[in-house]
C-alpha cells in the first residue's frame, strides 16, 4: 500500500502540473516580462476615434488613417489591454469639455485610460489635438498634445505614431515608445539581395541600396545616420556602409581587408563597429572605430567566430557565435577577447542579438540538431547571468536572425515556411506574431536604436 | 568518412527509439490502469476542486501510449565505402516497425537484408521505409575512384579553361566542418598535379555551405574550408601567391533541394580560374 502510494504521488503531481499549472506554464515567465519591459499587469486602454474639426474634403481620409495607425500602435504596445472599438461609447469627444469619462470607465469599455481629441485639414495642413485622460474618480489629464503638419497620408500616420509613442512612454514606465522606429532587412524581392526599409509596423517598405550584388546583414548605427553591411564584390565580401544622411555609399576602408569581412554590430554609443574578418585566414572577430580605424583582432581560434553583437548597455562585452567545440554556440566575451564564457548547452545556436538593458539575448536554436533527430530552428531569449531560457517559436518554420527593438518588448526575426521567407515581429515573450513583408523572400531584420 | 558518421547516428537513434517502443506496447494496458485510471481520476478532483482549466482534460483515449503505431526506424551501411570502379559494394540495411521499404535505384527490398552493387560512379544509396507510425530514411555513400590511369583528362581542343574546370575538381565536405576528407585526398593530388604544371594560371577557391543553419555562420564556415583546400594544396607546392579564397557561405548553391545528396554537393571548395 505504502509503495502504491510513492508510485502514484509522482504522477498525481506530475498530472496536476500537466492539467491544471501547464496552462500557466504556456505563458511566459515573469522573469521575462519583468526584463523586457512588458509588465505583468496590462494598462486598459481606450483610443476613441478623433472628432472631425470641420468639413473639409480631405478631413475624412487622414482622420481614418489616424484612427486606425494609433489604435494599431497602442495594440501592439505590449502594455495595454485595449478597448474594441465596438464597446467604446458612440460619441466622439473632440476636446477635455465634451468627454464624460464615466461613460468610458463604467462596462463594457471599463477604461482606465482614454485617449481622444479632434483632427482637421485645412489649406494644406494638418492639425490634431490629443488627450490622454485617467478616467478615475479624480479624472485627471495625463497628456496634452498639439500638432501642425503638412496634410498627407504619410503625416497622418506619423502624427499618430508621435502621438502613441508620447502615450507609451508616459504609461510605460518611461521606456520610449518605437511607433516612429525603422527595420532594415535584405529583400531578394527586386532580383538581387538588397538592403531595404519599413517602418516598424511594415509600412512604408522601400529599397536603399541598388548596387546589383549580393548584401548582407544590415546594421543601423545608433544615430540613423549609416547602415553598416557586408556585401559580396568581385574581391569577396567587404563591410560596407551607406550614409542615410547623405543617400549614398561613403567608404569604409577598414572593411576590405582580406577578401572575407561580414556580419557588422555596432556599439551602442556608434564609437564601434564589430565585424568577423578573416584577413589573418579563420574567421576572427575584429572591433574598430567607428570610421574604420584602429583595427584590432579579439578572437583567436581556427574555428569560425562571426556575428557578434554588443551589450548596448556597458558597450565593453560582446556575445557572438563560435564553431570552436563543434556546431555553432553562443558565447560572451570582454571587449579584449578575455572572460569568454559558453551559454548555450549545444544543439546548433546562432545569430545573437542583445537586448536594450543587457539583460538577455535572444537568438536562434535548434536544440535537437543532427540526423535522427530532426529539430525546429526556433527563436530564444536567455537570461545571462542565470542562463535561464525560454522558447518564444514552437512548430511553425525555421526561424531566425532575431533582433530586439530600442522598447526591450519587441522582437524581430526571419521565419521561413516551405523554401519562402519573411520578417516577422513578436513580444519578447513570444505571443502576438506578426507577419511584416508578403513580397519576396526577405531576411535579417535590424531594428533600429530610436 | 562522413557517411559512416551519418549512418552511425541513425543506428544509435535507432537504437534509442527501440528501447522504448517495444516495453510501451506490452505494459500498456498495465500502464492505463496504474497511470491513466488514476490519473482521470485525480483529474476530475482537481477539475472539481477548482481547477481553472477544466478543458484541459482530454479524453482518456488520447493519452494511452497504445493508440499510437512506433515510428519506423532505419539503418544502412555500404561496405567497403570507397572502391574503385569496377569494385564490389555490399550493401546491408535493417528497420524495424516498416511495412514497406524502398531504395532509390534499386527499387522494393525486404524490410532487412543484403546485396551487392556494382556503382561505377560515386553513388548515395537512400533508403525510406514507410510503417504505419510514419516513415524514416537513411543513407549510404559510396564514393567510386576514378581510374587510376587517368592522371589528367584529355586537354586537346579545350579551352584553358575548359582545361581547368576539367582537371581541378571539387573538394567535398562533410556537415558542418572544413576538415579535408580522406576520400578527398584523391581529388586533391590530381588539383595539385594539374596546378603545379600550369604555374601560370591564377585561381580562386569558393567555400560553400549547404542551405541549412545562418547565412552569416555559414559564411565564416565556407572560408574555413576554402582555407582548408588552400593550405592543402600550398602543402602540395602550389604558391600561396596564386590563390584568392572566397566564402560564398549558402549565397550561391549548386543545386537547391533539401536533401542529403543536395546539400553534399553544395558542401565543397569550388575552383574558377581567377583573371
Amino acid at each position: 500500500m505504502k509503495s502504491g502510494i510513492s508510485r502514484i504521488s509522482p504522477r498525481f503531481a506530475f498530472f496536476l502540473l500537466l492539467f491544471c499549472v501547464a496552462p500557466a506554464f504556456a505563458q511566459a515567465p515573469d522573469w521575462v516580462h519583468t526584463g523586457s519591459n512588458l509588465g505583468n499587469a496590462r494598462i486598459r486602454i481606450a483610443a476613441a476615434d478623433f472628432k472631425p474639426a470641420n468639413a473639409d474634403p480631405s478631413t475624412p481620409s487622414l482622420k481614418a488613417t489616424f484612427d486606425a495607425t494609433l489604435y494599431a500602435d497602442l495594440a501592439s504596445a505590449g502594455i495595454f489591454d485595449m478597448v474594441s472599438k465596438s464597446l467604446a461609447p458612440p460619441a466622439t469627444p473632440g476636446a477635455p469639455q465634451e468627454i464624460r469619462l464615466s461613460d468610458w470607465s463604467a462596462a463594457p469599455a471599463s477604461a482606465q485610460m482614454v485617449a481622444f481629441g479632434a483632427l482637421s485639414a485645412s489649406g494644406g495642413r494638418l492639425v490634431v489635438n490629443g488627450w490622454l485622460f485617467d478616467t478615475g474618480a479624480t479624472g485627471t489629464q495625463v497628456i496634452a498634445r498639439q500638432y501642425n503638419e503638412q496634410a498627407s497620408q504619410e503625416m497622418a500616420r506619423t502624427v499618430a505614431h508621435r502621438f502613441a509613442d508620447a502615450i507609451i512612454t508616459q504609461l510605460g514606465g518611461g521606456v520610449s515608445g518605437i511607433a516612429e522606429t525603422k527595420i532594415y532587412f535584405v529583400s531578394s524581392r527586386s532580383g538581387s539581395k538588397e538592403i531595404w526599409a519599413m517602418d516598424y509596423d511594415g509600412q512604408n517598405q522601400r529599397a536603399v541600396t541598388h548596387l546589383g550584388v549580393i548584401s548582407l546583414s544590415p546594421r543601423v548605427s545608433p544615430d540613423n545616420s549609416r547602415i553598416a553591411f557586408a556585401s559580396l564584390g568581385k574581391d569577396g565580401w567587404a563591410v560596407r556602409m551607406f550614409s542615410l544622411d547623405l543617400g549614398r555609399m561613403v567608404s569604409f576602408p577598414g572593411g576590405t581587408a582580406g577578401g572575407n569581412n561580414f556580419s557588422p554590430a555596432w556599439s551602442g554609443d556608434g564609437a564601434k563597429l564589430a565585424f568577423s574578418s578573416a584577413r589573418s585566414g579563420a574567421p576572427e572577430i575584429w572591433v574598430s572605430d567607428a570610421t574604420g580605424g584602429g583595427l584590432h583582432q579579439i578572437t583567436s581560434f581556427r574555428k569560425a567566430d562571426v556575428s557578434p553583437t554588443w551589450n548596448p548597455r556597458t558597450n565593453s562585452q560582446l556575445a557572438f557565435v563560435s564553431g570552436r567545440t563543434g556546431l555553432p554556440q553562443i558565447y560572451t566575451m570582454d571587449q579584449d577577447g578575455s572572460n569568454v564564457q559558453r551559454l548555450t548547452d549545444g544543439g546548433y545556436a546562432i545569430s545573437p542579438s542583445w537586448s536594450p538593458n543587457g539583460q538577455f539575448l535572444t537568438f536562434s536554436w535548434n536544440r535537437k540538431y543532427g540526423p535522427g533527430a530532426p529539430g525546429g530552428q526556433d527563436i530564444y531569449v536567455m537570461d545571462i547571468a542565470s542562463k535561464r531560457w525560454l522558447q518564444l517559436t514552437h512548430d511553425s518554420g525555421s526561424n531566425d536572425f532575431p533582433f530586439w527593438a530600442p522598447d526591450g518588448r519587441h522582437i524581430v526575426f526571419e521565419r521561413a515556411i516551405g523554401g519562402k521567407t519573411e520578417i516577422w515581429s513578436m513580444l519578447a515573450d513570444g505571443t502576438e506574431q506578426h507577419q511584416l513583408t508578403h513580397s519576396g523572400n526577405n531576411f535579417m531584420p535590424n531594428w533600429s536604436w530610436k | 568518412m562522413r557517411e559512416t558518421a551519418y549512418v552511425n547516428g541513425l543506428k544509435f537513434y535507432a537504437r534509442k527509439h527501440n528501447k522504448f517502443s517495444n516495453p510501451q506496447k506490452e505494459t500498456a494496458l498495465k500502464r492505463f490502469y496504474r497511470f491513466v485510471l488514476p490519473a482521470v481520476l485525480l483529474v476530475s478532483i482537481a477539475a472539481i476542486g477548482g481547477c481553472k482549466k477544466k478543458e484541459a482534460a482530454p479524453p482518456p483515449a488520447s493519452t494511452a501510449p497504445v493508440a499510437t503505431a512506433p515510428a519506423p526506424t532505419a539503418t544502412i551501411t555500404a561496405t567497403p565505402t570507397s572502391i574503385s570502379a569496377g569494385d564490389q559494394v555490399v550493401l546491408s540495411w535493417r528497420t524495424t516497425d516498416a511495412t514497406s521499404v524502398s531504395i532509390d535505384g534499386i527499387g522494393q527490398v525486404p524490410t532487412a537484408g543484403v546485396k551487392t552493387v556494382l556503382p561505377t560512379v560515386s553513388t548515395s544509396y537512400h533508403l525510406v521505409a514507410v510503417g504505419d507510425g510514419g516513415q524514416t530514411d537513411a543513407t549510404a555513400r559510396v564514393t567510386v575512384a576514378a581510374p587510376p590511369s587517368a592522371v589528367e583528362a584529355p586537354t586537346s581542343g579545350m579551352s584553358d579553361e575548359e582545361a581547368f574546370h576539367a582537371n581541378v575538381q571539387d573538394i567535398f565536405f562533410d556537415y558542418d566542418t572544413a576538415e579535408i576528407r580522406a576520400d578527398a585526398q584523391a581529388t586533391l593530388s590530381k588539383d595539385a598535379a594539374y596546378l603545379n604544371s600550369h604555374p601560370d594560371v591564377r585561381f580562386v577557391i569558393g567555400g560553400y555551405c549547404d542551405e541549412r543553419g545562418s547565412n552569416e555562420y555559414n559564411l565564416a564556415l565556407g572560408q574555413n574550408r576554402a582555407e582548408s583546400v588552400k593550405s592543402a594544396l600550398v602543402n602540395s607546392g602550389v604558391a600561396a601567391s596564386r590563390i584568392r579564397v572566397i566564402s560564398y557561405g549558402k549565397e550561391k548553391p549548386f543545386c537547391s533541394e533539401s536533401t542529403e545528396e543536395c546539400w553534399q554537393q553544395n558542401r565543397r571548395g569550388g575552383f574558377t580560374m581567377d583573371k
